[in-house]
């Protein structure tokens, strides 16, 4: 209960909300962080993505990519981009792009893919040209994997955004790190809480849009980056 | 770039190192597939169950490694118990999903078949549904184990750490070559964990064409 206490008054002093260690701060920090790292690895994963998808060329480098990406720790690479590219921000975002990437450049090569050979077929015999067929069959009947995808690298980098902290940049991660280095439990465990929260909220606003796709193209996603469960699985 | 005498010179380190990653990873694999076993067998048949214990297991492996250290540290300190209960914690979902999928997979044909010999419960467990089950759990093994590697590099920061002890001392000495060592090592290690139990996947179900290889 003591400790309880300890944290909510944590949480309740005003010092913890004002100024650039204050919380919104820190959140700001860490949304930035992870949003500039997701829409880069957007912007590089999806077109790779589609046109690795729709050609069936360099499907092989995409399966390493994705072993590599399960691979290679997220705090192993930032700790190595360090002596690359400095501390702080400048290693924290490269590192956060290359997490990014694996998760949606699979998931949307597996979309695509999966997409009913017939139904490409009947888009190219209405006369359409492949561009048409990518963008107006393939591609809205792959939204779910895409978004599925979007989902697990948000949710990663989110995660590893925490860590950056270890390599004196900004972020939740900071109070944890703090907490630990100044044995302050209270401030360890408030920014335990921030980042748990800020990551499952994440997952759960990608789920939400991936279940919306879904229901409208009539097919569930399954993460083609995590471990292979059949499709229509009763449990998931 | 890579000095080769820093290396030599620290080669009982970085052995020492690597074996106490391998161990962290081995407990928290072996563990993780005791405790979503048992969880599997009590509670597959009951769905609503099933779900709260997987959603549960899922919220937890969304936690990020740093955050539940830091809830874990106030309660069970700098312990090797702490590393392990936030390692194993993160296997459950993986295994737990797989084992489920795995068993859901097995074929009604081959349970009546089973029932019909008058095998138990207990036998059609083992003889039947684990066995034709296994392409899925090591799929699940084997992400897990590959995951595990990674996230022991995180419990360096309660002391623990393995390989991500060399690349924290080399961080904190601006030593590149221990950084760079401690890197090639750990996605070493999560790549041959990952041929390796995909070529067991292949070797222990030769009567499967799954992709689950």
């Amino acid at each position: 209960m003591d400790f309880v206490q300890l944290v909510v008054t944590w949480f309740l002093d005003s010092a913890h909300w004002t100024g650039t260690n204050g919380v919104p701060w820190r959140l700001v920090e860490h949304l930035v962080m992870s949003s500039l790292a997701v829409v880069i690895g957007v912007a590089i994963a999806i077109p790779a993505g589609l046109a690795i998808g729709h050609t069936g060329r360099g499907e092989q480098m995409a399966t390493a990519v994705a072993g590599l990406g399960r691979a290679v720790p997220s705090y192993a690479l930032l700790i190595l981009f360090v002596p690359l590219f400095g501390l702080g921000f400048s290693s924290a975002l490269p590192a956060l792009i290359l997490l990014a990437i694996p998760p949606i450049l699979v998931n949307t090569v597996a979309g695509i893919r999966d997409v009913d050979a017939d139904t490409v077929e009947a888009g190219r015999g209405m006369g359409m040209t492949e561009r048409e067929v990518l963008m107006d069959v393939e591609l809205p009947a792959a939204l779910p994997a895409i978004t599925l995808g979007l989902r697990t690298s948000a949710v990663q980098v989110v995660a590893t955004a925490t860590l950056v902290a270890l390599v004196a940049g900004g972020g939740l991660g900071r109070y944890i790190v703090d907490g630990f280095a100044l044995r302050q439990d209270d401030r360890l465990f408030a920014g335990a809480l921030l980042v748990a929260v800020l990551a499952v909220g994440t997952d759960r606003a990608f789920n939400w849009v991936q279940r919306r796709f879904e229901r409208r193209s009539g097919r569930p996603a399954h993460d083609a980056f995590g471990p292979p469960v059949p499709s229509g699985s009763a449990f998931f | 770039m890579i000095r080769w005498d820093v290396i030599q010179g620290n080669l009982p380190l970085i052995g020492t190192k690597l074996l106490e990653h391998l161990a962290l990873t081995l407990v928290a694999v072996v563990g993780g597939l005791v405790i979503s076993g048992l969880a599997v067998v009590l509670i597959r048949d009951q769905p609503r169950i099933v779900a709260l214990v997987t959603g549960f297991f899922s919220v937890v492996y969304t936690i990020p490694s740093l955050a539940l250290l830091a809830f874990l540290v106030p309660l069970t300190h700098l312990t090797f118990l702490t590393a392990e209960i936030a390692l194993v914690g993160y296997t459950l979902f993986i295994l737990t999903r797989n084992l489920l999928a795995g068993l859901a997979s097995v074929p009604r044909d081959a349970l009546e078949a089973a029932d019909g010999m008058g095998y138990g419960r207990t036998r059609r467990l083992w003889q039947v549904e684990v066995p034709l089950a296994l392409p899925l759990i090591v799929a699940g093994i084997r992400i897990a184990t590959v995951t595990t590697i990674g996230l022991v590099m995180v419990t360096a920061l309660i002391g623990f750490g393995g390989l991500g002890q060399v690349m924290l001392r080399g961080y904190n000495f601006r030593n590149d070559t221990l950084v760079l060592v401690g890197f090639v090592l750990t996605v070493a290690l999560g790549l041959i964990a990952d041929l390796g139990l995909g070529w067991l996947g292949r070797a222990v179900t030769p009567w499967s064409r799954t992709r689950a290889g």
